[in-house]
Order: C-alpha cells, then structure tokens, then sequence
C-alpha cells in the first residue's frame, strides 16, 4: 500500500540522514586521531580520552550540568504536568489563553532573550528581597525549569488531548475524587509520556549554552559553557572525544527505548491478535447455535 | 419486529398504579450550551426495576440528559431527584448512580478483577468483602477464568462484560448505560440483549439505557421515551410506541410507516372516515379521533397490517388500487413497494406462506391492497 | 447527605491551575516586564551597571525617568538596523532551506511503512538528543581550510586550493539549517502522517496523476505542518547567537551577537534590553500566530 515511486523516498532518505549524521560521524571518527590537527589523520589512538579524564575543568563542569539537569527535568515534569493537565482538561477559563502563551513562548523565544530578562529579573530580585544569593546553581536550576516546562507542558497535553476522557469520568462515576482520578487512572497511563519529557528536559538542561551563560555566576561554569570557551578558540580533540562519550551514551539509550517500545508494541499486537480470535469463535459459536 | 419476552410474562406496569411512587423524577430539566438548547424542558417518572430507554438519532439530547443522571452535566435549570433525594447539584463520585460508557473505558493499567474491584475499593470495603463480591460478579458475566487478564487480552464483547460488572457491583441504586450495543456485531447484539435483561431481572436494578437504534430499544425496554431536538416526543411501552404513535415523527421513526394525508369526511365519536387525494377509496377508521374541524389529519398504516392481492376488495373503504413496482425477497417474508395511481409508493411485507412462488404477486402487476379498520393510526401532528 | 462539596473542587483547581501560572509568570513574563524597563534606563559603573528608574523626589512623589536615549541610540546607529535586518533574511532564507530539504524527508518517511516509520522517527530525533553546541563544533572540523570537506574535495581533484567555507555567510546557513532540520521535520511528519490516503486514491481514480495529487490534495493539507515548521525555524533563528559565533565571519552583523556583545562586552545593560525589546516587538507577531495555529482545530482530511 505505498505511495508514489520508491527511488524518490529512498533517495530522500538516504541523502537525509546523510546530511544528519555525517557531522555525527566525523567527530566520532576524528575523535581517535593521534594528530592534534584534528581533520589531519595522524593514526589511531585513544590518547584524547585519557586526556579528557584527567581535565578537572570539564569533570567539574560535567558534574555540575548533570545535577543540574537532573534537579530541573525533575522540577520541569511536575510543573508541565500540571500545566499540560489544565490546558488540556479544564476547559476554558479566564487566563486560559494567556497561560496557553506562555507555555509556548519559550520554545521558540531567542535564548538570548530569554536569557537577559531571566538576569535582569534575578538581579532586581535580589536588590528587592536579598534572594537569590548571587548566580550560581539556583539561578541556573529556574531559568532551566522555566524553558524546558514548556516542552514537557507541550508532550502531556497533547498526551492527554489524545487520552479518552471517558477513562477519567468513569473512575469519577466509581466514587473517585478528582484529586485521586489524577494519582490512580490519569498518571500511571500518560506515564510514558513523562518519562519521554523528562529525558528531553534533561537533554535539553544539559544542553544549553546562552540562557546559562548569562545566568551563571563566577564559579558555576557547566559543560556546554566550557566547551564553548574551548572551541572558540578552534579545534579541539578532547572535545571530539567528549562528543563520541556523549553521542555513544545516548545512542544506547535512544536505542533501548525504541527496542522497548517495540517489543511492547509486538506483545499488544499479539494479544489483540488473541482477542479478535476468541471473538470470532464467539460469533461462530452463536451462529451454529 | 422482535418483542421482549418479558412482555408475555407478569405485567410489569408501575407507571400505571396511581399510588406507585417514581424511583427516579426529572422535573422541567434544561440543558443549555451557549445558546444551543440540548435538552428542553424534559420531565420524565421513571420506576423502579424498569428498564427505560431514551430513543432518538443523533444530537437529539439523550446523551446530555443520561450524562446530567450521572452527574457529568449540570442542568441550566430543573431538578433530578434520585429515590426522593435531590441529586442536581451532586458530583457524580457522591452518587448512588453508575454508568456504562459508550467506549466501555476500561482501565488499561489494570487487570480485569482490579478493574472490578476499583469502585467499591473507593468505598473503602474490607479487603475480603472485596474479593468476595468481585468474583461474584465475574462468575455473573462469565468472566471467572478472565480475572487476570489486562484488557487488550480480550474482545469488545469480554471488556463491555468488564464494564458491567464493573458497575453492577457496587449495587448502584441506578444503572446508566450509554448505547450498550453500538460497538458488537450483530449476531453478538442479539445475544447481548438477552443477557443484559436477564442480569437486570436476577439483580433487580434500574436501567436507564440510551440508543438510537430502535429496534435494540423494542427488545430491552419496558418503557420507552423518544427524543427529537431536546425534548421527549412520546414515553411508552414497545408496543404503545408502534402501534399508538401520536404523532407522525413517532410512527416514522420507529419502524416503517405508510402515511396518508387527508380530511375528515365524517367525524362521529365511534369512527371516522377520511378521505385522501392518493386513494380511490376512503379511509374508514373504527374509532374516534380528537381533531380540529378541517384539519389536516394523518392516517398512519403499518406494513404488515396491509394485505396484497389479485381480487378486488368488496369493501367501499380501505382499499386502494396500485401497480407493483418493486419485491424484495427476504427469505421469511417480501417487501413489496406499489405505486398508486397517484405516485405515492406504498410499502407492504407479507410473509411468505407458501414455499413455492408461482403464485405470488409479480412486478408490474396491477393488485389491489386491504387493510382492516382497526389499523390505520391517525395523528394529528 | 447534602454536602456543598463542589466548594471543594473549584479550590483545587485553582491550586492546581495556580503553580505553574505562577511560576510562568514571574520567571517568564515579569523579567520581560523588567528588561523593559532596564531599556529605558541609563547605563552608569555600578552594581548593577544602570540608573534606577523610579526615585522618590520630594514630598513622596514618584518620579520614573524614562530614558529613550537607548532607543534613539538604535536607530540613529544604523549598525543596530542593519543587524537586525541580516537576522531577519538570514532566519527567512534558512528557513526556507530547511523547508526545501525538511519536507521530502517528512513526506518520504510518512509514507513509508508503519514499522519503518518508527525507526526513521527514532533516526531523526537522535541527533537532536546529542548537545547542540557539540553538533554545531563537528561543522567546524568540517568547514575549515584543512577540513573534512576540503580535503575530501582536493582528494577528488575537484579543487585545487581550500575554499574558504569557515567564517562565511555560507557556514552560518549550513550550521543553522542543520541544526534546525528537525524542527522542521517533526511537525511536518506528525501532519502528513496522519493524513488519509484515501483522498490520494480517489483524486487518482478521478484522473489525477500523481504529481497533480501532490500538489492539488497533499501539499495545501500539509499547510498546518508546513506553518508550524517554519515557525518554529524561524523565530529561534532570528536571535541566533552560537552559530554565527562559531561559524560565521566575525563581521557578521546578527542580532544575537550584538545583543551579547552589548551585554558581556560593553557591560552596556539598557542598551542590550533595548535591542531585546525591538527584537520582541518584532517577534510577538509570529509568537501569536504559532500559538493561535497550536490551538486550531486538529488537520483537516486527517484519518477517523
């Protein structure tokens, strides 16, 4: 049942992903080139790794991005939650459309932007009521949660515009309040969906660069800033080797979830398949009957 | 045209005991959204241990008025009382209602018995008390050996047995059920009704049941209430409906109908005779009929109630001449569609008595059709 | 049993509806209010580098002293018009790129087979998972004199001297595009995917060949996709910073840029708010319309 000609898809694709990944390929590849110069192939060796872990100034940065992602994509999934949950089951309300702005606005507004307002806002707020203490991790952790919400936000309403609602009403229609729906019915099915925005508002906390690096303060530098600083200045082949860590860990991890989906996909599929067969011995049954 | 069982057994008819007190009571009901009115001014008895279907076709209201039973609407104005007790501001987790949804909305994280089991854990029953009414109630629906199974294991007919019993054992004082059989195949449909009528007799609840197919209506009511833009057209029995309709959307909606236009050509209070543009012969009707002088009136005769044949009628009223323009063949009986000198067509089914069929009427013949006095139905509106 | 427990379920709403409003509010929306503000104020060495707006004169009148030199200073400055300028054709080109590339990857993989098409939604958003900045890096090593793409080029005999790729207009295209691409694609993907082919299959049985099928059925029913595609390039890519930093020609006038530089290099505060503000006025329009387009009713000639 395919549409149109085969070789103008497969060449789509192909010249695609191409485009994807080459860039991908070439850090990893060049990432175990003995020669400095990294695009001058100088021979084989793992040296850049071992270089790599013994930079105190990228472990330190490293360590600090992930407690940092790690606190926000928590913090991100309990706020888009309840954000995506009122946008997507209470109806219409007065604030309703501002609150549906600005839950899309930070995906696309220039971290630039983003970026300086969240500074000037923490500086005034510091003149007004002395907190926060000056930018580091604080600092960091709120503008991270308030940018990455947004997606998270986006995923669980769409999730949950997708979720009969009949499942809600009928465990109200059962005797449940409102408040336990949410815990027992809602949660455990759009689950998946949360897990899926955690790990992109952790990718995208560990990620980020401009909103950080007006927020940070002295002291608090995380990854992506360190690495910035280094690649400014040209090349650099620890860079590749942190790259190919990170392309490699993620690679895993993307896979194991799509092996997961998949597998459980093939498991629903074949029980439905059981399903529709009682069924159908059902109806065979009556009808000779 | 199929009828309950049940109709041959005892009569059940609390609504016409003068001092039988109505189990559920919607008074003056109305449901607005915006400026669409859904349901107006509806106000229905309901007894106790009666199974009521709400009949109409889409956008008709019934959906609303079942959903304000439950709770999930709020009506602009009007009151629900629920064995005597006002139920009209009342949240649907706090009433001694439940419903059957349309898509079954099982709980797909949960395995059959836990599904079961959900409602009466939010009663907060002891744990053996629990267990013990859930397999009870399994063993109901025949789905003892099901317990463990997640619902993507099982068939639309296993889930709608889930839902059910999932509902049922709380003990709910009423039973709401949002179009039952809409989603099982047919030969599924017909044994689904029977056994939906005999869990409700064996447990005594009070159905509330919507749908838009008629016939499913006919076979599970005791009463029937049709509805038409938001408001009840008629409430009555299966066979009040189909033989008493009091208006022509009633006789057409439920089963086929031939309708007639006419005046009254003689008006006494123990017959009336009508005479009609589309027929040679008038309308004799042997009973009275309450009706404006000079009015329009309709003569509504149903299908079965006509006969065909070769030979002229010797009565001068109740019969006409036609031509036959079409025959379907369905097996036990024909469906015979003639067309009358004036255009209209006319439906007529006849059981196919005799097994062979050279003498049966054919197409283009020219036959004569009868009907007794008794049958034709004349509506006002 | 007369309990008036909906007073109940109102409350809970509002404190559920009330955590993440408010928090959006204060993080999101009052710093903007700010950076208006600070945009009408005067840069001065201090803690922070600018004048107070609001000081109290005499007798407890509040005076608010509205600065517009900053504003002025933007538009007198022609360097500030022409940044954003560049921004808005290098956003709109690239944008225009990723479409041209996005939309035959979106349509081929929304044909393909079901199983298929999962892999290739996995493949599309694993790049996306690896850190930008890292991404954006690798095109230097490529890009560069003795980079990937000459060397492979010189090897070829296609060329005999390094183009200069690093540094260029050209670059900045590249890195953005690239880095863009699947923001382009997925909602593309999410569109066509879900379209109904029956409509293909009866346009061909009414004549239609099936290029007139593309053009007269698929593509205008891809309008939502294709809308919140570009959307979703554009606007981030107007205020672009990384990019042209690591990229493009130091010359390069993007607005992103002059806004950082303002701020970290001139330690210029109001001004760099100043830039922000024009930036945002320009850009509330197309927020609006992403927004209002996220809301519409779900595709058309979509699938039951």
């Amino acid at each position: 049942m395919m549409h149109g000609r085969p070789w103008f898809r497969m060449i789509s694709l192909a010249l695609g992903f191409a485009f994807l990944y080459i860039p991908v390929a070439s850090l990893v590849f060049y990432s175990f080139n003995k020669s400095r110069l990294v695009t001058v192939w100088g021979g084989f060796s793992t040296k850049w790794y071992g270089e790599l872990l013994h930079n105190t100034q990228i472990l330190n940065a490293a360590w600090l991005s992930l407690k940092v992602a790690t606190l926000s994509a928590t913090l991100a999934v309990v706020l888009g939650t309840l954000a995506g949950m009122v946008l997507a089951r209470f109806g219409p309300f007065k604030g309703r459309t501002l609150l549906s702005g600005l839950t899309t606005a930070p995906l696309v507004m220039p971290e630039v932007i983003t970026g300086l307002s969240l500074l000037l806002l923490f500086v005034t707020m510091e003149q007004l009521i002395g907190w926060p203490a000056g930018r580091g991790m604080t600092t960091i952790v709120i503008s991270h949660v308030t940018l990455t919400m947004a997606y998270v936000t986006v995923i669980v309403q769409s999730r949950l515009t997708q979720l009969d609602d009949s499942l809600e009403e009928a465990a109200m229609d059962l005797g449940a309040r409102p408040f336990k729906v949410f815990f027992l019915i809602t949660l455990p099915i759009i689950f998946p969906a949360l897990m899926s925005g955690w790990l992109l508002a952790f990718t995208l906390s560990l990620d980020d660069l401009v909103i950080t690096s007006f927020v940070a303060g002295p002291g608090s530098s995380t990854l992506p800033m360190v690495i910035f600083s280094k690649v400014r200045l040209g090349v650099s082949p620890d860079i590749n080797a942190l790259a190919t860590i990170l392309v490699t860990i993620v690679s895993i991890g993307v896979t194991i979830a799509g092996f997961t989906m998949t597998r459980q996909q093939k498991i629903r599929e074949r029980d439905s398949q059981m399903a529709l067969a009682a069924n159908q011995q059902m109806i065979d049954s009556l009808r000779k009957g | 045209m199929a009828t309950s069982p049940r109709a041959t057994q005892q009569k059940f008819e609390p609504w016409t005991d003068p001092d039988a007190k109505s189990y559920v009571r919607i008074e003056k009901v109305t449901k607005k959204f915006g400026d669409f009115i859904a349901v107006d001014d509806v106000s229905l008895h309901i007894y106790k241990k009666e199974i009521f279907c709400l009949l109409g076709a889409s956008g008709c209201g019934k959906t609303t008025l079942l959903r304000m039973l439950a709770g999930f609407e709020r009506p602009t104005s009007g009151k629900i009382f629920i064995d005597d007790v006002d139920m009209t501001a009342i949240p649907p987790y706090e009433r001694p209602v439940n419903m059957m949804f349309q898509s079954y909305a099982i709980f797909p994280h949960m395995t059959v018995e836990q599904n079961v089991a959900f409602g009466l854990k939010q009663e907060g029953l002891a744990k053996t008390e629990i267990e013990g009414r859930v397999n009870d109630m399994l063993q109901l629906v025949k789905l003892g050996q099901f317990a463990k199974r997640k619902p993507h294991q099982l068939s639309g007919g296993q889930r709608q047995r889930v839902a059910l019993a999932r509902s049922l054992v709380k003990k709910p004082k009423l039973l709401l059920l949002d179009e039952p059989l809409a989603a099982l195949d047919k030969k599924l449909r017909e044994h689904t009704q029977f056994e939906l009528i005999n869990i409700q007799e064996t447990l005594g609840v009070t159905f509330i049941v919507v749908t838009h197919d008629q016939e499913e209506a006919m076979t599970l009511s005791t009463r029937i209430g049709l509805m038409n833009h938001g408001e009840i057209v008629q409430v009555g029995t299966p066979s009040e409906m189909y033989e008493y309709p009091n208006s022509r959307f009633v006789s057409e909606f439920i089963g086929s109908v031939n309708t007639f236009e006419g005046k009254l050509i003689e008006d006494e209070p123990s017959y009336v005779r009508i005479e009609c543009a589309d027929l040679e012969a008038p309308i004799f009707v042997n009973h009275g009929v309450s009706s404006a002088p000079g009015a329009t009136i309709w003569a509504a005769i149903r299908p079965e109630k006509i006969t065909v044949s070769r030979e002229k009628p010797a009565d001068a009223d109740n019969w006409a001449s036609a031509v036959v323009r079409d025959i379907a063949y369905m097996g036990d009986m024909s469906i015979y569609l003639l067309k009358l000198d004036s255009g209209k067509i006319v439906r007529v089914t006849q059981p196919n008595v005799y097994r062979h069929a050279d003498d049966r009427v054919t197409w283009d013949e020219r036959v004569y059709l009868h009907w007794h006095s008794s049958s034709p139905v004349v509506v006002t509106k | 049993m007369k309990r008036w427990l909906t007073r109940w379920t109102p409350s809970g709403r509002s404190l559920v509806t009330s955590v993440p409003y408010l928090w959006l509010l204060l993080f999101f929306l009052v710093p903007f209010v700010i950076v208006l503000k600070i945009s009408f104020s005067a840069s001065q060495i201090a803690m922070p580098p600018y004048q107070p707006l609001f000081h109290w004169a005499s007798e407890k009148v509040l005076q608010i002293q509205l600065n517009l030199g900053n504003f002025a200073f933007l538009v007198e400055d022609n360097l500030y018009i022409r940044a954003y300028l560049n921004s808005i054709f290098v956003a709109a080109v690239s944008t225009l790129l990723c479409l041209l590339i996005g939309y035959p990857i979106a349509y081929s993989m929304a044909r393909s087979s079901p199983s298929t098409r999962n892999i290739l939604l996995l493949l599309v958003t694993l790049p996306f998972f690896t850190s930008f900045l890292l991404r954006v890096y690798a095109w230097i090593g490529i890009l560069k004199n003795n980079g990937l793409l000459n060397n492979t080029l010189i090897s070829l005999g296609v060329i005999d001297q390094p183009i200069q790729m690093l540094q260029t207009d050209f670059a900045v295209y590249v890195g953005i595009v690239y880095s863009y691409l699947p923001f382009m694609i997925l909602p593309l993907y999410a569109n066509l995917e879900k379209m109904d082919l029956t409509l293909l299959e009866a346009a061909a049985d009414l004549g239609c060949k099936p290029w007139q099928g593309f053009l007269k059925i698929t593509l205008p029913l891809s309008k939502h996709g294709v809308i919140a595609g570009c959307l979703l390039v554009f606007i981030p890519a107007v205020g672009e910073f990384v990019i042209p930093s690591l990229l493009g020609d130091p010359g390069m006038l993007m607005i992103g840029k002059v806004l950082w530089t303002e701020f970290f290099n001139n330690r210029d505060w109001p001004v760099a708010s100043a830039v922000a503000i024009a930036l945002l006025m320009f850009l509330v329009i197309p927020i609006m319309y992403l927004d209002r387009a996220q809301n519409a009713e779900p595709a058309e000639g979509a699938r039951k």
